[in-house]
């Protein structure tokens, strides 16, 4: 077994201690050894953004982040989108929406919807559209994610 | 068991040294959005990643006027066009680094990796030829500048020597009624790499061109300063023939390869299509300023 | 988003939108989909491929390779038993089980660039990979065969050593797998009696399905020679099926847990880690987790076949079409098995036509082998036709949707290959289209054009079993083994309540593994909603006479003389004293009058045809002149769905099926070396379109309820890929003037048409000057 490096970051608010090996990706880290699932592997190669968490609040691929490089960093994960009980507006919409199918990409999209509402908290269609294009959807066609990001867009607005 | 090792070295002096120490072994990382990608390929087996992103001069964004623009090298896309400085004086580098990847890259990927990969696709390298910027390097034997068009040798290596690290960009102020562009082809909207990309920087006397510097992505095994075609409009008069001419004169200097993102042939049409394009895009905004 | 009402609605549930019962956890992070799965001791399972295409295997060492450390057991075809030549019906398919483990585990030979040739256990991920490198294989590289038409040649290098056809003989080695054919009437006076008549020829690529989530199985291995299986699959009875086969295994020994699953598309209904991650547990002892990586979906994973086709049609002026010849060559990949007989069983079923003859060919090339994917081969297929049909329109002047409701099938029209259509909604379909605010409004603008086109699946039912479980509270449990793809527990849910009377959010779907209900076929061919619905439909009536049963015996008189409605049990007020009972009343009186009250159902809906649907759309584009790109301005899709039980998913299936028909239209294919490797092997290079690549997609579902289903339900999830690359080939040319015979139509492509279009047509105005 490779030399483990001890990492302290933080993650959904949480101070987070881990040992991990330099060699292992921010995705690998997060599901292999702290079993946090909900961010998911489509490709490893940036292309589908699956593994989108939000990294001090910027949209990342964690396949494209070595586990190591997250020293000192604050990272958003789909684990702590909800607060408590409560659902965050977007995944609420989702499910209004019928915004996903096999819902293996819903949890990167929500992590880029994120982004993009705490940035621009009302987006005009093509804003939403270029935020998203990060992630791929094989089954929805998009129409009724970018609707639900409207609608939350709207509603918290 | 290929072993890896991880150093975040915080000086220059320190990175200098690690990547001296091991030559050939160790790689810097800025963004990884590469990087990561050839290790886990198994193209690139390093046993060192050494991460620049803690060393300052690698990750600041300075503007001046009179001496232009210090780009660190690890400053990753995001900052540069969330920069409305930058955005105002360089317009084309910009929407060059706006167009790596989708955001998520851009939070990481930075201009210096994306040159320092060597890709002749790599977005951003045209925008800097044309904006006629020098990188430089700090390595064991000290301090070098290199001419970007001069940077990469062949497909994925560059002048880099073992020991040697790209802390900055260095890219002259825009002279009075210029301004640059960069425009790329690819099949779908986003999450292409460049089938063609080609990025312009001229300035305009009233509408007499007098200066002019076109750089060419994936045209050629490397990044290519089209020499001819920006020295055919310099001193003439700025209008559809000149384009024209300067069209032709880098098809004429393009020498592209079929492949998955294009033909050969296919490229060569494009080249045309793009100079066109990018110069009345630079133009316009050029008469603007 | 119109829906187009035909029955009038008396239903409570279905035809509502409720929030499916699944969808917290899939907001949440919470739901296991393959890779999800962690256990005590678990190690990691990698696969060594063939970097050829076609190839010999001289010798495989290991020995360097089991000595790293970490490295726990490493397995070849050697490891499997040499299974059954004969081909047998396994669910849905055709499968011949040597054919399956030669392409779980090449045997003697490689037959695709990334074939599996071993694998390895590990104790991480990283170690396996490393293993990999050291694994050293002994290959005599023979020449590849990369497509139908060299495949078909005399004297092509043969793939395939003891492959025969009927036609060829038992005698001659051959490429090609079956040839199938269709006839009907009188060709030549069919073509005769036509005043125009079209022949073109076309070609389309191979692509993949692209679902997002890479295949991922965990194997355990009991020493009793039981074993379980969690992994994502459309269809956990036909792994169960298709491992037992290949591991030379009971059927009854093996569990196979279906997880959540991450998109399928027809791709996840055969076994690829499965059997591997199984052996490799029993050689180590401990559970083995294999996932595939993207690269390794693209290369070894079933794509559908590209295709060779050529299309002839004869119409009268006034529009009836007289004949139609259709000749098809499909690309099974390296072993035989294309989707070439549903192609010819769809390719022009949506019209009535009186003289025919279609051919299909399937034919092996060194390709991975291809699997199922959404409408399988039907829309190659159609791409053909349809755009023949927008010539003929053209030619003899009428609109492209007329002449497709001219002559457009409808109850009672014979298919080429048998069956009569029972009640169908193509022409209903056809007009509502036509009837559209997008096809009626103006397109406007310099190299913009309107496409349409139509198409057809027949939809497969099959087998389904259902358990309905009530509660003592009342409320009820659906157990189905139909995996959920997207959003089915939801409609398993509603017609359960509909039929029970109960709220939606009383009824909890549960999807079981292969040891907790009946057996199910796949989830895939458009069936879930309407055979496991039927299944559910009749597990919920089951528990509605039971109750009826229970209420009689309380009130002393028949079950025929309770009536149950809207979740309420009351005497028939003709016959007896009122007397009333809700369901939750009598189920908390369970326990008094017989204990637990379980509905069960299983059904055989019969193979294709079970649920027709027909879907027609309408495309915008724009051309950029210069590049040859194509941008997709607006499109609308018209869709027979029968009764639609959730209409926000069933709408979602025609988005999405819209989507993925616009990928392969315009940008997705494999690209192959000279060698026959393949080239783009990332999504970065396989290019599936993005959401700044699409518009919003309009759909009007327009329900025709199937006669052959309780609630009406057609199968809705397959047609709506079928018509988009005709529809936008039929629009480029009418905003470029150039006719595009080849898929994907992209930049290059386009660009290289648009310059000869440029070129012929100087060239006529230079001569005729
Ligand atoms: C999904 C996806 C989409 C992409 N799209 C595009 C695109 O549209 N256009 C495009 O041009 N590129 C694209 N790329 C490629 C990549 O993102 C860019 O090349 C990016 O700019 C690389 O920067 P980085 O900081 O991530 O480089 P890294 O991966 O960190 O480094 C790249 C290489 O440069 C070396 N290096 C890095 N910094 C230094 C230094 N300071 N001194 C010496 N050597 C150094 C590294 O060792 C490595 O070999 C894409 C990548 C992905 C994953
Ligand atoms: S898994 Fe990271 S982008 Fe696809
Ligand atoms: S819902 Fe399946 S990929 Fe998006």
């Amino acid at each position: 077994m490779a030399k483990r490096t001890l990492v302290e970051t933080v993650i959904n608010n949480e101070p987070v201690e881990l040992l991990c090996e330099p060699r292992q990706s921010l995705l690998e880290v997060l599901r292999d050894e702290l079993h946090m699932t909900g961010t998911k592997e489509g490709c490893l190669t940036g292309d589908c953004g699956a593994c989108t968490i939000l990294v001090d609040g910027r949209p990342v691929c964690s396949c494209l982040m070595l586990g190591v490089e997250a020293q000192g960093h604050k990272l958003e994960t789909i684990e702590g989108l909800a607060t408590g009980a409560e659902l965050h507006p977007l995944q609420r919409k989702f499910l209004e929406h019928a915004s996903l199918q096999c819902g293996i990409c819903t949890p990167g999209f929500l992590m880029s919807a994120k982004a993009l509402l705490d940035k621009i908290p009302r987006p005009t269609e093509a804003e939403v559209r270029y935020h998203l294009a990060g992630n791929l959807c094989r089954c929805t066609g998009y129409d009724k994610i970018v609707r639900a990001v409207l609608d939350a867009a709207r509603e918290s607005g | 068991m290929h072993e890896i090792h991880y150093e975040a070295p915080t000086s220059l002096e320190q990175a200098v040294g690690i990547l001296a120490k091991h030559g050939d072994s160790a790689r810097p990382i800025c963004g990884g959005t590469d990087l990561l990608i050839q290790m886990r390929a198994g193209v690139r087996r390093p046993h060192y990643v050494v991460d620049v992103k803690h060393i300052a001069a690698l990750t600041g964004i300075a503007f001046d006027p009179k001496s232009g623009l210090r780009l660190g090298a690890a400053a990753p896309c995001i900052e540069i066009f969330e920069n409305a400085t930058l955005r105002r004086h360089y317009p084309g580098l910009v929407e060059a680094a706006h167009l790596i990847g989708s955001l998520q890259i851009q939070s990481r990927a930075s201009v210096g990796g994306n040159l320092c990969n060597g890709s002749p696709a790599a977005d951003t390298t045209p925008a800097l030829i044309a904006l006629g910027a020098v990188a430089r390097l700090v390595g064991p034997k000290g301090e070098r500048q290199v001419k970007v068009e001069e940077f990469v040798v062949s497909p994925g290596r560059t002048v880099i020597q073992p020991g040697e690290l790209l802390v900055e960009l260095l890219i002259p102020p825009p002279p009075p009624h210029s301004a640059d562009a960069y425009i790329r082809f690819i099949p779908r909207n986003e999450m292409d790499i460049a089938v063609v990309g080609i990025g312009a920087a001229i300035t305009l006397e009233g509408d007499r061109c007098t200066a002019a510097r076109i750089g060419m992505g994936a045209v050629a095994p490397t990044p290519l300063f089209a020499a001819k075609a920006s020295q055919a409009l310099v001193g003439k008069k700025f209008d559809a023939v000149a384009i024209e001419n300067a069209a032709q004169l880098a098809i004429e200097q393009a020498s592209p390869i079929d492949d998955m993102r294009g033909t050969a042939e296919f490229r060569r049409h494009l080249v045309g299509v793009l100079t066109r394009r990018t110069l009345e895009r630079a133009a316009e905004r050029a008469r603007r300023n | 988003m119109a829906v187009k009402k035909e029955a009038h609605h008396k239903y409570r549930v279905v035809g509502t939108r409720p929030i499916r019962p699944d969808g917290i956890e899939k907001v949440t992070g919470r739901a296991l989909y393959g890779a999800d799965y962690y256990f005590p001791g678990m190690l990691f399972g990698k696969i060594l491929r063939s970097p050829y295409a076609h190839a010999r295997i001289k010798s495989i060492k290991f020995d360097k390779a089991l000595k790293l450390p970490g490295v726990r057991a490493i397995v070849t075809a050697d490891d499997l038993p040499e299974a059954d030549r004969k081909p047998q019906q396994m669910g849905e398919q055709q499968v011949s089980p040597y054919y399956l483990s030669c392409n779980v585990l090449a045997r003697g030979k490689v037959l695709y660039d990334g074939h599996p040739v071993a694998a390895v256990a590990a104790t991480s991920p990283h170690i396996a990979e490393e293993a990999l490198r050291l694994i050293e294989v002994d290959y005599e590289p023979l020449e590849p065969v990369m497509t139908a038409d060299e495949a078909m040649k005399p004297g092509a290098p043969i793939l395939i050593d003891d492959l025969r056809n009927q036609e060829e003989g038992p005698d001659q080695p051959t490429n090609v797998a079956t040839h199938l054919q269709f006839k009907r009437g009188d060709l030549a006076a069919g073509f005769d009696a036509a005043d125009c008549v079209i022949e073109r020829e076309f070609r389309t690529a191979t692509v993949h399905q692209g679902y997002i989530e890479p295949h991922a199985s965990v194997g355990i291995w009991n020493p009793d020679g039981h074993a379980t299986v969690y992994t994502c699959t459309q269809g956990s009875f036909t792994v169960r099926t298709l491992a037992t086969k290949v591991l030379g295994m009971p059927e009854g020994n093996l569990k196979v847990v279906p997880s959540e699953i991450g998109g399928g598309f027809g791709g996840k209904t055969t076994i690829y880690c499965e059997p591997i991650a199984l052996l490799l547990a029993k050689k180590t002892g401990h559970p083995v987790k294999v996932t595939m990586s993207r690269s390794e979906v693209l290369r070894a994973t079933g794509p559908t076949s590209g295709i060779h086709e050529r299309v002839k049609i004869g119409v009268t002026k006034e529009g009836r079409i007289t004949a139609a010849q259709v000749w098809m060559a499909y690309e099974a990949g390296a072993f035989p098995g294309s989707p070439m007989a549903p192609g010819a069983m769809t390719v022009i079923t949506s019209y009535d036509i009186p003289n025919l003859l279609i051919d299909g060919y399937d034919v092996v090339v060194n390709r991975p082998k291809t699997c199922a994917y959404r409408a399988p081969g039907a829309t190659a297929a159609a791409f053909g036709v349809e755009t023949v049909l927008d010539e003929l329109a053209e030619q003899i002047g009428i609109d492209p949707l007329d002449l497709r409701i001219m002559n457009g099938a409808h109850e009672g029209t014979q298919q080429p290959f048998g069956p009569v259509f029972k009640r169908i909604g193509f022409i209903e379909t056809c007009e509502a289209l036509k009837a559209s605010e997008h096809y009626n409004s103006k397109l406007t603008g310099a190299n913009r054009g309107r496409g349409v086109a139509a198409g057809f699946w027949f939809n497969a039912g099959f087998q389904s079993s259902a358990s309905v479980y009530v509660n003592q509270d009342g409320t009820a449990s659906v157990v189905t083994g139909s995996v959920d793809i997207g959003g089915s527990r939801a409609s398993m849910a509603m017609i359960a309540a509909e039929v029970l009377g109960l709220p939606i959010d009383e009824v909890r779907p549960v999807v079981a593994d292969t040891d907790s209900i009946g057996y199910t076929d796949v989830t895939a061919g458009s069936r879930v909603t309407f055979a496991t619905g039927m299944a559910v439909y009749n597990a919920a009536q089951d528990v509605v006479r039971q109750l009826k049963e229970r209420a009689a015996k309380m009130w002393e008189c028949t079950p025929d003389d309770v009536e149950f409605d809207n979740g309420v049990l009351r005497t028939r007020g003709d016959v007896l004293q009122p007397q009333q009972l809700t369901l939750k009343e009598l189920a908390a009186r369970f326990i008094r009058t017989g204990g637990p009250v379980v509905g069960r159902a299983s059904v055989s809906t019969g193979g294709a045809g079970a649920g027709p649907a027909f879907a027609a759309i309408c495309v915008d584009v724009e051309v950029d002149p210069d590049t040859g790109k194509v941008q997709i301005l607006r499109v609308t899709i018209a869709q027979d769905v029968g009764t639609a039980i959730h209409p926000s998913y069933v709408e979602g299936q025609l988005q999405g099926g819209t989507a993925q028909g616009i990928g392969w239209a315009l940008n997705e294919e494999y690209v192959y070396d000279s060698k026959g490797v393949l080239r783009n092997t990332g999504l970065l290079d396989y290019r599936m379109p993005t959401c700044l690549d699409l518009p919003a997609i309009e759909t009007i579902l327009v329900e025709v309820p199937n006669p052959t289903h309780p609630l009406g339900v057609r199968g809705v999830g397959e047609v709506s890929i079928v018509p988009p690359p005709a529809a936008i080939a039929n629009a480029i040319y009418r905003a470029t003037g150039v006719r595009m015979r080849e898929l994907p139509m992209s930049p290059p492509r386009l660009m290289k048409a648009l310059q000869e279009h440029r070129n012929s047509r100087e060239g006529q105005a230079a001569a005729g000057r």
